[in-house]
């Protein structure tokens, strides 16, 4: 044991000492943070909308109102007709329109159930979901708002349509996926480097003819790896719930649990990648090509996997962070419970077996 | 006499390919033994075997009155080893690594702080025990490596070419800690390519294609190929070689 703790002790000088490994671990999932975080938040500012108006009442102007003083939208005014509005979406003049109904406040007030109309054109499915997500928390605030002061709660069904693109088929968010990448990178490459690095100084032979053990030499290049991933996750969750506003609806503690069995998983393979490779180049270039270029075609966050061909949807399942991707999606953007994914939680454990048993029998062998 | 290493017939074949073919010698205790060779003669995968790092094909050996077969963990605890590639972490300090690398050997911290007190002291490396071990100069570190291998007080010390790209001088030192640590009953197995380092030796092998083809004193090996130095002797026998090096 406490062999153990001073190779886990050297393993962390060895981090904290080079400045490279330091930029990957820390630099790398703020700088992708932020570059993803604002290549969309910058699409939203102002985004223009179009609201359609047939009610002219009071719960109505003060949507409108409400929408209008934030900085997300422009709101423009018209009265258009079905055809004229299909006409400007095509144009890509408008992004989304927003219509209330006749008679909005009345029913409201009377029926305590109204409905408004939302439309966003989703051939940009990123955008249009975001401006529709935020659409519909303002009227859903401006709904709490006057619930607070009336006896009956009244509900404002908002009816959202996505044009061209209905299901929002690979509209989704961008921070499990840049989970899924930053996790991916720092648990494949920088494991796999450590110990290719240990082959290529020497180290590796004067550890191995040490009474230390194998398995030992490999768990404890991995506690290190696994404790700083876990840390800039919590440092990637910080960035998206305060800088990004993307917020965490589930259970933390799933999260957490899921989250350190896909680290489990990416320090698996980290360490096939070594097994096979005895150059610092050779194994960021096969961490980087096997692991990364995967995450994100195959994850689906950047392009819609519905979109891409059969041969390419079937490869996709073969990849852990798909299933790891699905997972977070489920857990932190729609609060959802172990219920829901534990199907692609045991996926991703057979994967992590898999990929663990097969790793450790190739580091046996190399060993002979 | 007691023998710190014995091998009788020990073979290492991949595929076809025989790399180690039955070789048989002993390695009497406190010995400085030389274990030559041309590049691909065998005498890295010897050595692999000896240490516990891969299983023989076929054959026996013992070291340090241990099996290599059966019980390569406790030649693990009573062996130190030093490779030809330079093998202390650069990014830890010279106290870090001594610390670190008695450390996975298990000593006790009390034990551990004395052995890197007087190491660094022996060494005279006083000023640069707190400095990175990439700031020394290749000799310092080499002689560094050498007394972090022998930190845990192994009965055997297995030196792959351990001087190599280093001046004479530092060799001479290199040589001096050598013969330190066998006055301290160390027994000493090294690989070297160098030819005044083998008139440095009690004993020396000469391995030939996968086979111990001479073994004897350097005087003794002189006499019996009739030549005046350990290079002919080296010359004669690694010019009827079939293999090409590595």
């Amino acid at each position: 044991m406490k062999q153990f703790l001073v190779f886990v002790k050297k393993e962390f000088y060895h981090v904290f000492r080079d400045r490279r490994t330091l930029l990957i671990l820390f630099g790398l999932p703020i700088m992708q943070i932020l570059l993803f975080g604002f290549a969309l938040t910058n699409e939203m500012k102002n985004a223009k909308v179009v609201v359609v108006d047939y009610a002219h009442d009071i719960a109505s102007q003060q949507i409108i109102t409400k929408i209008e003083a934030s900085s997300y939208f422009s709101i423009e005014k018209a009265v258009m007709s079905y055809e004229d509005m299909h006409k400007a979406f095509k144009q890509g003049k408008i992004k989304c329109a927003i219509i209330f109904p006749p008679n909005f406040n009345e029913d409201l007030t009377h029926a305590q159930k109204a409905s408004v109309q939302v439309i966003a054109d989703a051939s940009d499915p990123n955008t249009a979901k975001t401006i529709a997500n935020y659409l519909t928390a303002y009227i859903g605030d401006y709904q709490q708002s006057i619930n607070a002061t009336m006896q009956l709660p009244m509900v404002i069904q908002p009816e959202v349509r996505m044009l061209y693109n209905p299901d929002l088929n690979g509209s989704m968010n961008f921070i499990p996926g840049v989970i899924a990448l930053v996790l991916m990178i720092i648990c494949v490459t920088l494991t796999s480097v450590s110990i290719v690095k240990e082959k290529e100084m020497g180290t590796m032979e004067i550890l191995l003819v040490s009474p230390f053990k194998p398995i030992y030499v490999i768990l404890s290049k991995a506690v290190p790896y696994l404790a700083l991933s876990l840390i800039n996750l919590v440092v990637i969750l910080l960035l998206s719930v305060f800088v990004m506003n993307v917020p965490i609806r589930g259970n933390v503690f799933l999260l957490f649990a899921e989250c350190t069995l896909f680290v489990i998983s990416a320090l698996s393979f980290g360490l096939l990648v070594s097994s096979f490779t005895n150059s610092q180049q050779a194994a960021m270039l096969i961490s980087m090509m096997g692991m990364m270029l995967p995450t994100i075609l195959f994850t689906g966050f950047i392009f819609p996997l519905e979109n891409m061909p059969l041969p390419l949807q079937v490869i996709s399942n073969i990849i852990p962070s798909k299933w790891f991707y699905i997972i977070v999606k489920a857990v932190m953007l729609k609060g959802l419970g172990f219920g829901t994914v534990w199907k692609e939680t045991c996926i991703l454990l057979g994967m992590t077996a898999v990929l663990l048993t097969i790793s450790l029998k190739k580091f046996k062998i190399r060993l002979q | 006499m007691e023998k710190a290493i014995i091998c009788k017939d020990l073979t290492k074949q991949f595929g076809d390919f025989a790399a180690v073919n039955k070789i048989s010698f002993d390695v009497n205790a406190g010995e400085i033994f030389g274990f030559l060779g041309a590049n691909g003669a065998g005498k890295t995968t010897a050595m692999r075997m000896l240490c516990g790092l891969s299983y023989p094909t076929s054959g026996e050996a013992t070291v340090a009155g241990f099996n290599v077969y059966k019980q390569q963990d406790h030649i693990k605890r009573n062996i130190g080893y030093m490779s030809q590639k330079f093998s202390l972490y650069e990014s830890l300090t010279v106290q870090e690594n001594i610390r670190f690398f008695g450390g996975i050997y298990g000593l006790s911290d009390k034990a551990l702080k004395d052995k890197s007190n007087s190491l660094i002291e022996r060494l005279g490396l006083q000023a640069e025990a707190k400095k990175r071990v990439s700031e020394l100069p290749l000799g310092w570190k080499q002689k560094l490596a050498f007394s972090v291998a022998i930190i845990h007080q192994p009965k055997i010390v297995f030196l792959d070419e351990p001087t190599g790209g280093v001046d004479p001088i530092t060799r001479r030192q290199f040589w001096d800690l050598i013969y330190e640590a066998a006055d301290d009953g160390i027994t000493i197995f090294v690989t070297t390519h160098y030819m005044d380092e083998a008139e440095y030796c009690n004993r020396i092998s000469i391995m030939v294609d996968g086979r111990v083809e001479a073994l004897d004193t350097p005087t003794n090996l002189k006499h019996q190929y009739k030549v005046e130095t350990m290079d002919e002797v080296f010359y004669q026998l690694a010019r009827a070689a079939k293999r090409s090096g590595e």
